[in-house]
């Protein structure tokens, strides 16, 4: 005699069983044999000698039944019946096996059936249309490509190289005097006015020799020089804009002179200065010695 | 001041295993000695620079047992130190010394080459103008090892290659490119804006949305509306990450990996006028395609643009690729004089890295690939590259 009961006792209430999971609601067994999935006295595939069970096996369903009188034979304990792939027809199937057995398990098990065939077709629905490949990204190789993505962005100077091609596709003359810059004309006027200018220098040097000119007299006035420094410094300043002002003047004059003498700095008008000669008188040796 | 600090002395003579012989193993010292064994085993290297006469200054980690009696005080430290050949600062066990070593050893390198650097400074100037030229250093891209498919520029079978691939009809000015953007499944804001951005900055560009369409359905249609490329950008958690470009009839598929883009809101820009691409076509810069397969690229991305840019537009979308990542990027420039210009950045930016070049329409279950990364062959030499 099956003692189904007892066996409940131990394993459903008071001590282990190891296809159980506890979870705060609810406990699940995780028998493969489970018709329910709960952990209950009546879906325990243990606890029950009188037992069935749907499984599916690659696209494939079956029928599992139990018996009390297989119970001692452990290897011939399931028995298997391959159900139709017709819907209709394997509930018929499972009706027909199932006969005087236990509504629940019936029920069950016909429940167990629509939601495996079910969830086959929707695999046979998700396998048509497109899947997602998930590729896995190794860290470290993302990471040494970043890396190395920067030392190019780097390596790259990316505005240096863009602006050296435009430039080098202006002097090309791609772009067909769009631009009022072509360089051939630039640097011809360039080399005329160079040229024009080196000559008009020699010409004018030829022009100046022997002429007689009559040039200002500096500013500096003896009367402008004082004693006072407070003075000095008043007029020193008002001469000092005028000296800048003429300075620039003067800049801008040889500045648009080229070819002429080379103008280093300013030029600036001399200021108020005194000129002191000094004389080293050298003792003669003879009379230091004496003495 | 440790009592073992003396061991680093020269042995007194007599003593002929040195100083390890003097006092008998794992007594005298109580809890040190283990400690001080390691220690002396780790240093018989150095003990053989301190028999050859040239003392150190030991740094004192502290504490420690009482040692056996060492007759001779430490010596001073002395700057210059010279290591034999054969000796490795790796070798020291003790963490703390080997760090001292360590030190030691690098300020003496340094102190070499400041010295030599100014050796050769002072002949160079001896020299003057007899003075050889100046030796160029090294980079990455010159040490790049040479890749035999570089295109030569007077070759003339690879003229002959692209007189006849995929491309000619767009440079022989038979065809004009008309681009359809579009993305994979359910795209999100960047990839969404991105993809209108591009279609600004590609003329006669249009985006479409994927609705879950697969590729392989949508390239005949595209082929009836007479579309020349296919651009599709891909995504992952809400970024894009790819981009394939197909070119249609039955060209070419090029599969990209997409990094650090951009949009054109995010760049750094001042002030807001002239910050939107116009409906001009671009020039098209493509720099540093050298061997075959960048040849075949370069001539991808030409393709996507009309083959005559307006230069009153002045457009122009940079594809520059540097050790295999090709960066994008969409300018305004303005000539100052002949010898400056002025770059604007508009339109989005990103990198390209080539993952796969396949033959014919997209089909990556059986298509020809002419070209695929694979890492394990291609990544292993540093100053190896093939575009």
């Amino acid at each position: 005699m099956q003692h189904d009961d007892v066996l409940w006792d131990v394993i459903g209430n008071r001590q282990f069983c190891s296809y159980k999971v506890t979870t705060k609601t609810q406990n699940f067994c995780r028998n493969e044999y489970n018709i329910t999935g709960l952990c209950n006295r009546s879906s325990c595939p243990l606890a029950n000698s009188q037992y069935a069970t749907i499984k599916e096996e690659k696209g494939q369903c079956f029928l599992y039944m139990k018996t009390i009188e297989r119970a001692a034979f452990p290897s011939r304990m399931w028995e298997r019946v391959k159900l139709s792939k017709n819907y209709e027809k394997a509930l018929e199937q499972i009706d027909e096996h199932l006969i005087y057995w236990p509504r629940f398990i019936r029920h069950k098990c016909k429940q167990r059936f629509t939601k495996i065939t079910q969830y086959l077709i929707r695999i046979r629905k998700l396998t048509l249309k497109r899947q997602r490949k998930l590729v896995p990204l190794s860290k470290k190789v993302e990471r040494r490509e970043s890396r190395r993505e920067e030392k190019a962005l780097i390596a790259a100077q990316l505005d240096n190289a863009i602006e050296k091609e435009l430039l080098e596709r202006l002097k090309q003359g791609t772009y067909e005097d769009i631009y009022n810059f072509p360089t051939h004309a630039f640097d011809k006027a360039l080399q005329q006015q160079d040229e024009e200018s080196e000559t008009d220098s020699s010409e004018e040097e030829d022009e100046d020799v022997g002429q007689v000119e009559f040039v200002e007299d500096d500013e500096i006035d003896d009367s402008e020089l004082s004693d006072f420094e407070a003075m000095d410094k008043l007029e020193d300043s008002g001469e000092e804009q005028e000296k800048s002002s003429d300075a620039e003047e003067l800049e801008k004059e040889t500045s648009t002179s080229k070819g002429k003498t080379p103008v280093k700095g300013l030029v600036r008008k001399k200021r108020p200065f005194v000129e002191i000669e000094y004389e080293q008188e050298t003792e003669p040796s003879a009379k230091a010695s004496s003495t | 001041m440790r009592s073992l600090a003396g061991r680093w002395r020269r042995p007194p003579p007599g003593s002929g295993s040195g100083g390890v012989g003097l006092r008998p193993p794992g007594s005298g010292c109580g809890g040190g000695s283990a400690e001080l064994s390691e220690r002396s085993r780790g240093r018989l290297g150095v003990r053989k620079m301190v028999a050859e006469g040239k003392s150190r200054k030991r740094r004192e980690p502290g504490g420690g047992a009482e040692g056996e009696p060492q007759p001779q005080p430490e010596p001073a430290a002395q700057p210059e130190v010279a290591f034999p050949p054969g000796f490795s600062v790796s070798e020291i066990k003790n963490k703390q010394r080997r760090q001292f070593m360590f030190q030691r050893w690098k300020r003496a390198r340094r102190q070499e080459q400041l010295a030599a650097r100014k050796k050769r400074r002072k002949e160079r100037e001896a020299l003057g103008d007899k003075a050889p030229p100046k030796p160029v250093p090294k980079t990455i891209e010159n040490q790049r090892v040479y890749d035999e498919t570089t295109v030569d520029p007077q070759d003339e079978e690879v003229a002959f290659d692209e007189a006849t691939d995929e491309f000619s009809s767009y440079f022989n000015r038979e065809s004009s490119p008309k681009i359809l953007i579009t993305t994979s499944d359910r795209p999100r804001g960047r990839t969404v804006r991105l993809c209108e951005q591009l279609a600004k900055v590609v003329p006669n560009a249009h985006v479409y949305y994927r609705k879950g369409l697969a590729l392989k359905k949508i390239i005949p249609q595209c082929v009836a509306r007479d579309f020349t490329d296919l651009l599709v950008i891909n995504e992952d958690r809400k970024v894009p990450n790819g981009l394939i470009i197909s070119h249609l009839p039955n060209g070419p598929t090029a599969h990209f990996k997409m990094s650090s883009v951009r949009l054109a809101k995010e760049l750094k820009r001042k002030g807001t006028k002239g910050t939107k691409p116009t409906e001009h076509i671009p020039e098209v810069i493509l720099n540093n395609f050298s061997t075959r397969l960048g040849h075949s690229i370069g001539r991808m991305f030409a393709s996507l643009f009309p083959y005559d840019p307006q230069f009153i537009g002045r457009q122009v979308a940079t594809f520059h690729n540097q050790r295999d990542y090709i960066f994008f990027r969409f300018h305004r420039y303005i000539f100052r004089n002949e010898k400056k210009v002025g770059l604007q950045e508009l339109g989005p930016r990103f990198t390209l890295k080539l993952r796969s070049l396949q033959k014919g329409t997209f089909d990556s279950k059986y298509g020809e690939y002419e070209w695929v990364h694979k890492r394990h062959e291609m990544d292993t030499n540093r100053r190896k590259f093939h575009l």
